[in-house]
């Protein structure tokens, strides 16, 4: 186990090098030039220029400048920003946001995935069954863009007004908890869909298992059955999809955020490429690839735990 | 390869004998594809689709391209006879504009779905057939890709080509560069599978070459689930391109796109819902149309994943 670990460990470092140089490179190719973006319509004073662009590297080859970067991330530090803020404090609250979104996102989507999944595969070929698979295929095609608009107007406006319920804020953070669970929901939306389809078809492959057969044979209660033998078997796959989502969830928040206005990573980034801030893009990005990378080696190792008949050395 | 895949599917096998006539897995596929209601609904609906997006006027009166049908003082006019959908900000015909917005859906999703198709599967069956080190360098540089989440990136390199360049082509590049590593993974598994095989071994016993294996034995046999994915994968293409325009980074105006129009009708969306409601319907029909004909070829390719 720990030598798979370790193992592990060391293949993630290629990939979060080769992926943080390729941003690295995007960046660096962006037009236009930083510098002179921070003086906005004014010009600045030459001699500023040449001592920020040194200060910054900015006059150094591509790799050089990389080496540069990467050799401060390695360390912790993810570098400042042109107008001197240290970026991991200056995106702290917004990688905060969006990991809040995530995580409601993800809430919503174990809950209803794994219900309407469950309930599909046990009520086989019926009408339910067949309402549930239909549900999948329009949640599917709803994309956020549209649902999101949807549910800001149905819960937010036409509920307000026609019942005076205010319990679903639909822009902004200030709400607290609240003000996630619509853009959690409308985030949810794709993998919920996703997840059911994986639980109907993983419960209905261990329904058919023959130690299932074997439990109802000797009389064991349904509930019993389902509960020990089948649901913690075929959960498995469930569990993996989960984990590994967390990084799909926040690295494809940004149309969410926008929607509903939360000032996450996804908004931030969108603002930075276009005010020029190196720095930020790519520690929000090497951040969103680091949750990615760390989501699914945790997901490997659980495995490990869930199943002991996979064995890892 | 017909011998190869009915030896790989006994159960296909079995009912071609019953049904006796001459059946592979594609003419299979095709008869159980021309019986199912989910495929000739989606199919029919991809038909107009792209019926729509190739003879726009045949569903418009008006040229939705044309900036002198648009009228300033009949902007948010809500739905007329003259406007069934209604008009948006700038007084121009929501309907005609929703209708000459299908061209850039069905390139983007269409396009990106093709190119990733053949770099993923191209180097997925270099990787999976040569293994060794090409499988090493070109898995790895796939995980790279694979790590950057896909609106962000697409963001970025939309951004790195400028707003003022940026259609609906350069949409189709910036989805490509992230999209092609997914199927490049199961293009590989696929033909590792495949390599396995007996016919394989057999054919590079009678002489066969590389290129003649990996043409007429390997890729026969390994891209059902790479035809799947492809298809499957049109839909979140689609949509994906609507989230880029709708962000700004995407299609820019004068070009329509629903993404666009959706974008621009967002802050007069409580007085004036028309301009958004109806690009956002058209796009999730456009969407729900690829999804089932997606979901109607793993049927008929692939009864396991059933």
């Amino acid at each position: 186990m720990g030598r798979y670990v370790i193992r592990r460990l060391l293949q993630a470092i290629p990939v979060l090098l080769g992926t943080t140089f390729l941003i690295f490179a995007t960046v660096y190719a962006l037009p236009g030039d930083p510098i002179a973006a921070l003086g906005g319509d004014r010009l600045l004073d030459p001699l500023l220029v040449a001592r920020m662009r040194e200060t910054f590297h900015l006059n150094d080859p591509l790799l050089v400048q990389y080496w540069y970067y990467i050799s401060g991330v390695v360390t912790g530090d993810l570098g400042t920003t042109f107008r001197g803020v240290p970026v991991a404090s200056f995106f702290q609250h917004k990688i905060q946001v969006t990991f809040n979104l995530a995580i409601t996102a993800l809430v919503f989507e174990a809950i209803l995935g794994v219900l309407l999944g469950l309930y599909a595969a046990l009520r086989r070929g019926r009408w339910q069954d067949q309402a549930i698979l239909a549900f999948t295929l329009l949640l599917v095609s709803v994309p956020t863009l549209v649902s999101g608009f949807i549910l800001q107007l149905v819960l937010g406006v036409k509920l307000k007004l026609n019942t005076g319920i205010d319990f679903f804020p639909v822009a902004g953070i200030q709400d607290g908890w609240r003000s996630y669970l619509v853009p959690g929901l409308v985030l949810a939306g794709l993998s919920v869909a996703y997840l059911a389809r994986l639980t109907r078809t993983s419960l209905m492959e261990t329904l058919r298992a023959d130690y299932v057969r074997t439990a109802v044979a000797k009389g064991m209660p349904r509930r019993r059955v389902l509960g020990r033998h089948v649901l913690r078997n075929s959960l498995i796959p469930v569990i993996t999809y989960l984990g590994a989502d967390l990084g799909n969830l926040m690295g494809g928040a940004v149309i969410t955020e926008t929607i509903f206005n939360l000032p996450g990573v996804g908004q931030q980034l969108f603002q930075s490429v276009y005010l020029r801030e190196n720095a930020v893009v790519v520690g929000i990005v090497t951040v969103l690839v680091l949750v990615y990378i760390v989501a699914n080696l945790i997901v490997d190792l659980l495995y490990a735990v869930l199943d002991p008949r996979i064995r890892y050395d | 390869m017909t011998n190869a895949t009915v030896t790989q599917e006994p159960a296909k096998h079995a009912k071609r004998v019953k049904a006796k006539k001459p059946a592979s897995l594609w003419s299979d596929a095709w008869y159980d594809l021309r019986r199912n209601k989910i495929f000739l609904i989606g199919s029919a609906l991809v038909l107009i689709l792209i019926l729509m997006a190739a003879f726009p006027s045949l569903f418009s009166p008006i040229d939705a391209t044309k900036a002198a049908t648009c009228d300033l003082a009949q902007a948010r006019k809500g739905i007329t006879s003259e406007h069934w959908f209604g008009t948006d900000n700038l007084g121009c015909d929501t309907y005609s504009r929703v209708i000459y917005g299908a061209r850039v859906s069905i390139i983007v999703g269409i396009a990106t779905g093709v190119i990733t198709a053949v770099i993923g599967g191209g180097l997925g069956l270099l990787a999976g057939f040569y293994g060794r080190w090409t499988d090493v360098v070109l898995s790895r540089l796939a995980e790279m890709f694979f790590a950057i989440p896909v609106i962000l990136g697409a963001l970025l390199i939309l951004a790195m080509i400028g707003r003022d360049k940026a259609g609906a082509w350069f949409v189709v590049m910036a989805l490509a560069i992230l999209a092609w590593p997914m199927i490049l993974r199961i293009m590989r598994a696929s033909v590792i599978s495949a390599k396995s095989q007996d016919y394989v071994t057999a054919a590079r016993a009678l002489g066969a070459g590389p290129g003649r294996i990996m043409i007429r034995h390997i890729l026969p046999n390994a891209i059902t689930p790479v035809i799947v994915t492809a298809t499957l994968n049109l839909g979140v293409f689609i949509a994906a391109e609507a989230g880029l325009s709708f962000l700004g980074v995407g299609v820019q105006p004068p070009e329509i796109s629903w993404g666009l129009m959706i974008g621009d009708a967002r802050n007069r969306f409580l007085e004036a819902p028309e301009p958004l409601i109806f690009p956002a319907v058209f796009l999730s029909i456009t969407v729900l149309a690829f999804v089932m004909l997606g979901d109607a070829v793993r049927d008929a390719l692939d009864p396991k994943l059933r």
